[in-house]
């Protein structure tokens, strides 16, 4: 029993075979089902806009807050604007992947194989999200700076250009590997607790991972404005 | 026992990647557009707007403060002026009452005087007609006396 459920816990997933293509298909139903709440959530709150939030729309506008600072202290005053979606929506994205996966008590829905779970214990969704940031922050500092980008990876001196560039592949690295390791981690440490001593003995691990699950999309999300903010950057 | 399928595999594994990577980073571009038109844009509108008309509440304050500050400043140099014009009259009156009892004494002062004066010299010309009556009536007596003891010898 052991086995099988360590088996199904790691590695194991519901395949989708769309012509040459194979997906995960646990992955695409869990961010299906969390989004569309989030989309139903979101819509809910500003159906009424009034100049005096009340209920939903406060917790909305609070949110709203919190992703403009964030977005404002990393990027800077300047372009902020343009990417506070973007920061926002990784913010959100990854919050309710973290949080729908431990909240939500998946495992009571079978599959034929694998089992439902946070998208964001799958590193193609880790992956996915880190490419994009990368993508983002060229994108940020070519449209702002034009050729003038590149000056950031021989400032202050030249000889941080091998530095510079080996940043740009350990930056989506370590944000995917980050996201993907910590998420797992907080899934198979609740699971196996859970398998081995099914009462009140994961509570206070599942805390723990709710409290992991929300610090990591802060850093995911602070991490992504922040390499953005050093892409717009002006050196003097 | 619980790594037992990490890499392993040929189906499946921890580090099975797979068009489940770029379709999800297209469901996560999407998701941001949806979120963007859903969420950041209409919150923002009404947040920003709220924040402009809370800061231009507070200019306009601080405007009408400093508005009322120069009245206040204003009433205070015209009350200090009204201040110093009254304690001016009050001065005045005061310089213009305190002749007045002066003029008023010395006139009394004089016609007392006066009147004193002219007591005094009536009594003086009293006192000198009963003389006068008074020496002669001694006259008259003393004749009267002086002819009685003649006659009696």
């Amino acid at each position: 029993m052991l086995t099988n459920f360590a088996a199904l816990e790691v590695g194991q997933h519901l395949y989708w075979q769309i012509g040459n293509i194979r997906l995960h298909g646990q992955v695409f139903l869990t961010s299906w089902i969390l989004l569309g709440a989030l989309l139903v959530f979101i819509s809910l709150g500003t159906k009424k806009m009034e100049n005096d939030p009340k209920g939903l729309q406060n917790l909305l506008e609070f949110l709203w807050d919190y992703i403009r600072d964030l977005a404002r202290t990393q990027i800077g005053e300047k372009v902020y604007r343009d990417w506070m979606p973007f920061i926002g929506t990784l913010f959100l994205f990854v919050f309710v992947s973290n949080w729908g996966g431990a909240l939500i008590p998946w495992r009571l829905i079978k599959l034929p194989s694998g089992e439902l779970g946070a998208p964001t214990a799958d590193i193609n969704t880790t992956i996915a999200l880190a490419l994009l940031v990368s993508l983002s922050y060229f994108y940020a500092g070519l449209s702002n700076k034009g050729w003038r980008y590149f000056e950031y990876y021989v400032h202050p001196t030249p000889i941080m250009l091998p530095f510079k560039i080996l940043e740009d592949f350990t930056k989506p690295l370590s944000l995917s590997f980050r996201l993907f390791g910590n998420i797992l981690a907080d899934e198979l440490v609740v699971g196996v607790l859970v398998f081995l001593v099914p009462l009140i003995l994961p509570i206070p691990v599942m805390f723990l991972g709710l409290f992991t699950s929300a610090i990591q999309a802060l850093i995911f999300a602070t991490l992504a404005a922040y390499y953005i903010g050093e892409a717009v950057e002006e050196h003097h | 026992m619980l790594a037992f399928n990490f890499f392993g595999a040929t189906e499946g594994g921890l580090f099975d990647i797979n068009a489940t990577l770029p379709l999800m980073a297209i469901q996560v571009v999407a998701l941001t557009y949806i979120l963007n038109s859903l969420f950041f844009k209409p919150v923002g509108n009404v947040v920003e707007k709220r924040e402009k008309f809370v800061s231009n509440n507070i200019i306009e304050a601080k405007n009408k403060l400093s508005e009322v500050k120069k009245l206040e400043a204003d009433l205070l140099t015209q009350l200090q002026s009204a201040r110093l014009e009254a304690q001016r009259i009050v001065n005045e009156a005061e310089n213009e009452s305190d002749k007045l009892y002066k003029e008023a004494l010395e006139l009394a002062n004089d016609e007392a005087n006066a009147s004193k004066e002219k007591a005094r010299l009536e009594i003086e010309s009293q006192t000198s007609a009963a003389r006068d009556q008074l020496s002669k009536q001694a006259d008259y007596l003393s004749e009267l006396i002086v002819n009685r003891l003649i006659l009696e010898k």
